[in-house]
């Protein structure tokens, strides 16, 4: 009996490119059991294409990424993602939605409703759960991705931009919400972001990649629980501007380069 | 000083209640006065009470049932028929690579032809009787519904698609999941197509041999000079197509509430 999920992710030699277009270089990265990995780089760097690769989504060109530690016995799904785009299925209701990754892992009736209910009022969509996804705002929408990726209980949580698409009082707010709940569920998270000010609001360990090809250019670790960090925290502030400092010329070029496109 | 005018106004339609059937009554009304009055000849375009008359006679007659049950049968096999088979090719042009290239050669090539012209060929290879009219209408239905169901397909977000694989669906979970809800309302909008050409291909296809149906009765009618009966017969059609209509808006409303 495996009652808690503690998976660490190895990527070993990691390459990927699309067609002649290189996209990641040479990536060894170790991702801690239970820690928050956040992913942070210029615009093209290959973030979400090394997200896509961690959890099988994308093949990569050369490498491999290996998983090791125990997974829960009521993890259903242990590579999860919550999508940029919400990616929820327009013609389910809430409910429903969550329901998706518990019906692929073929719980019954009752075992889905019980498991749907607890993430509904763990994510504050208790009262939603029959309402359909254009009835809610971009935040309630993703909270509903996160509710579906916490209800299969992921070992490790792929979260790809999941606060871009929404307005800035709502990423404030949703941000403190992932926070209190991956502290509160323990699980290993690989977090991909622009916003140097989240990545430093979440991140243990910052993995910091160059402009394309996508390579490590640093990684910065912050040794300090995730409860209790606020936005304004002179050593978040500190870090931020060390993250900048990293990233600022390779933005420069790759803001150029799109102008340019 | 002056005051800003306003300038943001109109293009933005709006339906008005009452205003399509008011329309179709004010029509109606003024098509009969006319005829009343003598201001149209009622042997080349008879009255609407005429036409009515002509109906009712029909009814009580059982020749409407008779040729209305033939016209329906054939509808009914050949949109069921040609919207199956299209179904299926067009979901396999939209999931499948080695489908795709050749079948879409395929379609693009024979879609363009009218169908009305095979109609002879279609009698040659399957006799006069109730073969070749099934087929015309199943051909003719085949290929919007592929076309319809493909730009369905294609249409379901990848992003979906890819979610589905990170949660572990199977591929037919995949399929009947995202794909076939998210490709719904194309197929949909398809059979508002597809119903329409069945009937056109009907009528078509019933001229040209059949003693039972309504495109037989409008022609019959029509080489008798029986002006009224002729309208009759056009007005079962239109009645018939605003039916299929209204059925698939019905459709619509029930499956595509989330929308």
């Amino acid at each position: 009996m495996t009652a808690k999920s503690a998976v660490a992710l190895s990527v070993e030699a990691v390459s990927h490119s699309y067609r002649d277009l290189r996209a990641l270089d040479d990536i060894t990265l170790a991702i801690p059991a239970g820690e928050v990995t956040v992913l942070v780089g210029p615009s093209g760097c290959g973030k979400s294409t090394l997200l896509g690769i961690l959890g099988g989504l994308i093949a990569p060109s050369q490498g491999r990424v290996l998983m090791e530690g125990p997974i829960a016995d009521d993890c259903l799904n242990p590579l999860t993602y919550v999508f940029q785009d919400f990616a929820l299925l327009p013609w389910r209701d809430v409910g429903g939605n969550v329901a998706l990754g518990l019906e692929a892992a073929g719980l019954s009736r009752d075992a889905r409703a019980a498991r749907v209910a607890e993430v509904l009022a763990l994510t504050g969509l208790g009262a939603f759960a029959t309402a359909w996804p254009k009835q809610l705002s971009g935040g309630m929408r993703q909270r509903v991705g996160i509710a579906r990726a916490l209800a299969v209980h992921p070992a490790v949580l792929l979260m790809d931009e999941p606060l871009s698409a929404l307005d800035a009082q709502t990423r404030a707010l949703l941000l403190e919400e992932f926070s209190a709940l991956i502290t509160a569920s323990g699980v290993t998270t690989v977090y991909v972001t622009h916003t140097l000010s989240e990545a430093a609001l979440l991140g243990q360990q910052i993995v910091v990649l160059s402009r394309r090809p996508g390579r490590i250019r640093d990684i910065v670790r912050i040794n300090r629980p995730l409860a209790g960090r606020r936005v304004g925290d002179s050593d978040l502030v500190a870090v931020e501007a060390r993250l900048w400092g990293l990233i600022r010329d390779d933005a420069a070029d790759a803001a150029r380069e799109f102008a340019d496109a | 000083m002056r005051e800003v005018g306003f300038r943001g106004g109109g293009f933005a339609p709006r339906n008005l209640p009452f205003a399509g059937a008011l329309t179709l009554v004010l029509v109606v009304a003024s098509w009969q006065i006319a005829a009343s009055l003598g201001w149209i000849s009622t042997r080349f375009l008879p009255a609407p009470l005429a036409i009515i008359q002509a109906l009712v006679g029909l009814a009580q007659s059982g020749e409407l049932r008779l040729h209305l049950a033939a016209s329906l049968s054939r509808l009914a096999w050949g949109w069921a028929a040609g919207t199956a088979a299209g179904l299926m090719v067009g979901f396999a042009l939209g999931l499948f690579s080695l489908a795709r290239t050749p079948g879409l050669a395929i379609v693009s090539a024979l879609f363009p032809v009218p169908k009305i012209a095979l109609v002879p060929l279609f009698i040659v290879w399957f006799g006069i009787g109730e073969g070749s009219k099934l087929v015309t209408l199943g051909f003719g239905v085949f290929f919007p519904t592929v076309i319809n169901t493909l730009a369905g397909v294609d249409g379901v977000s990848r992003s979906l698609i890819r979610m589905g694989q990170s949660f572990g669906l199977s591929r037919t979970a995949i399929l009947t999941k995202i794909v076939l809800p998210g490709a719904l309302p194309a197929i949909l909008a398809g059979f508002r197509i597809t119903t329409a050409t069945a009937i056109i291909l009907l009528v078509a296809a019933e001229m040209i041999g059949a003693e039972y149906g309504i495109g037989a009765f409008v022609l019959s009618a029509g080489n008798l000079y029986d002006t009224d009966a002729l309208l009759a017969g056009i007005t079962v059609l239109s009645l018939l197509g605003l039916s299929i209509s209204w059925a698939i808006s019905r459709l619509e409303r029930w499956l595509l509430a989330w929308r």
